[in-house]
């Protein structure tokens, strides 16, 4: 079930360049566990100590703020874009 | 000059001047380092009351290397004693920090463009853009006419007067079928994709220092020193951490003596993400769809919300909601006591600042400085049916004395 993954530019580095990658996963959670199989270290980058995501990454699930969904636990399906973008943007 | 680099607010880590905001490693947001032994020297009071009344007399405080190149005369906006406000309002002083009259666009954004551009093209970029909900596009498309190519993205469904504000300066502008969080989002993507300068997320660093001269000027026209109480609108809560860090600084420096200034957060209640947390005494800021006619301050996910927040708190102030009613209400008050036609962020901070001095929260023996941070003329949309007629009549003299148009001499 390939999720297409946004990697953004802090990132880059994880993912030899790509933007875009695939990944699996039947939520967010399991997205990342297997984004860290595919490319080691980038779980560390989207979550803290507790294993909770970093506050200030956003994750946007065919563009919709997780935060509106179920959080990690959102689940996702074949074909679903998810975009893993900063937090820090924006003024008025 | 005397930027010594960033460094990320949670986790420290330091990187050289470039157009990035985010930590690396963290995410966390990027500051803007300054070397404050060097500025004590050479930033004292004297050579400030030299300096030309525009924003660019704090420049040992702004990010910026070389000469600044835009927006020289923005700033230095008026400080008024606001006496009738005051006696409605119930409290001993009142000042209006008015950058409803901001030079050229007619709200606080003037300041942080001024300074995004001038360090735009220090970077040499060709083209700026922005994600705005009207007052910052408005700045970035009237002060980028000189030296840049312009994208200017907003929620589609903005006031008219904010759309034509920024097309008159034919600039690009893209309205998204969406709400501003989702405008920021997208632009954040973009922002990764392209080498354009956006002035609130690449170089959101620099951009929100301009911010801190609104609180520069406040102290200076207060006779240099802080204000004991302070309301400010908050969209992404950055202007009152700019404002914070303003006082701080020309505490640190000894332009002021003391620093004993409350913070007090002003927010509409369709939008009010960063009061429901600090009512609830929380630290996570849970994100919100906005449903305010105050669009300029609809931002539901706001990115300086924690520490806007924290800030609230260490000083001892407060965190506000004011509803759409109580928002034109505030409009008109202001209006009618001072003269002055604010837009809708203004009727939220009015309408905030009654509603703390009603409940006690702003002792009424002591002052406060309100934040006006754009213009009425922009929103005049939301006041239909909320105005007095106009009378209407024949140019005769009987159609004067008829409808009883008459008053005291």
């Amino acid at each position: 079930m390939p999720v297409i993954v946004r990697i953004p530019t802090p990132l880059l580095s994880l993912t030899n360049g790509q933007r875009e990658v695939e990944a699996e996963g039947r939520n967010i959670l399991e997205l990342i566990e297997d984004l860290e199989r595919r490319y080691p270290g980038l779980k560390e980058r989207l979550c803290d100590e507790q294993g909770n995501l970093r506050r200030f990454i956003n994750f946007f699930v065919n563009d919709e703020d997780i935060r509106f969904l179920e959080n990690e636990k959102t689940s996702l399906k074949d074909g679903d874009v998810v975009s893993i973008v900063p937090a820090i943007a924006g003024g008025k | 000059m005397y930027v010594k680099g960033l460094k990320c607010r949670e986790c420290g880590r330091r990187y050289p001047k470039e157009p990035i905001f985010v930590c690396e490693w963290c995410f966390g947001p990027l500051e803007v380092e300054y070397d404050y032994e060097a500025i004590k020297k050479v930033f004292t009071r004297k050579e400030l009351e030299k300096r030309e009344p525009n924003l660019w007399r704090y420049r040992e405080l702004l990010p910026i290397d070389g000469e600044p190149t835009f927006g020289l005369s923005s700033g230095f906006t008026p400080l008024i004693e606001a006496k009738n406000l005051a006696s409605v309002l119930g409290i001993k002083r009142c000042y209006i920090k008015d950058d409803s009259v901001n030079h050229p666009t007619l709200s606080f954004k003037d300041r942080v463009v001024a300074v995004a551009l001038s360090k735009a093209k220090e970077f040499g970029f060709k083209t700026v853009a922005c994600a705005s909900t009207g007052n910052l596009a408005n700045a970035v498309a009237s002060h980028s006419r000189k030296g840049f190519n312009c994208y200017v993205f907003i929620p589609a469904d903005l006031e008219p007067s904010k759309i034509v504000s920024s097309l008159i300066y034919g600039v690009n502008v893209v309205a998204v079928e969406g709400n501003y969080d989702e405008v920021n989002r997208l632009c954040a993507e973009v922002a990764m994709r392209y080498r354009w300068a956006f002035v609130n997320v690449n170089l959101r660093p620099y951009y929100a220092e301009g911010s801190k001269t609104y609180g520069f000027e406040i102290a200076e026209q207060l006779g240099f020193r802080a204000p004991r109480h302070i309301v400010i609108p908050a969209a992404s809560g950055s202007l009152v951490t700019k404002i914070y860090k303003g006082l701080q600084e020309f505490y640190q420096l000894g332009l002021i003596n003391e620093f004993p200034t409350r913070f007090y957060i002003a927010q509409a209640e369709g939008c009010s993400p960063i009061v429901q947390a600090f009512r609830e005494g929380s630290n996570i800021i849970r994100p919100v769809k906005p449903k305010t006619i105050a669009k300029s301050i609809a931002i539901g996910n706001p990115a300086d919300g924690v520490y806007a927040l924290d800030i609230a708190r260490k000083t001892k102030g407060y965190a506000e909601a004011v509803s759409d009613e109580e928002i034109i209400a505030g409009i008109k008050l202001l209006a009618e006591t001072e003269g002055v036609f604010t837009e809708t962020a203004g009727g939220v901070t009015v309408a905030v600042a009654k509603k703390l001095i009603e409940k006690g929260i702003i002792p009424r023996n002591e002052e406060v400085v309100i934040c006006i941070t754009g213009n009425g003329l922009k929103t005049q949309e939301v006041l239909v049916n909320h105005l007095k007629s106009v009378i209407r009549i024949k140019p005769s003299l009987e159609e004067v004395f008829k409808k009883k148009i008459e008053g005291g001499e």
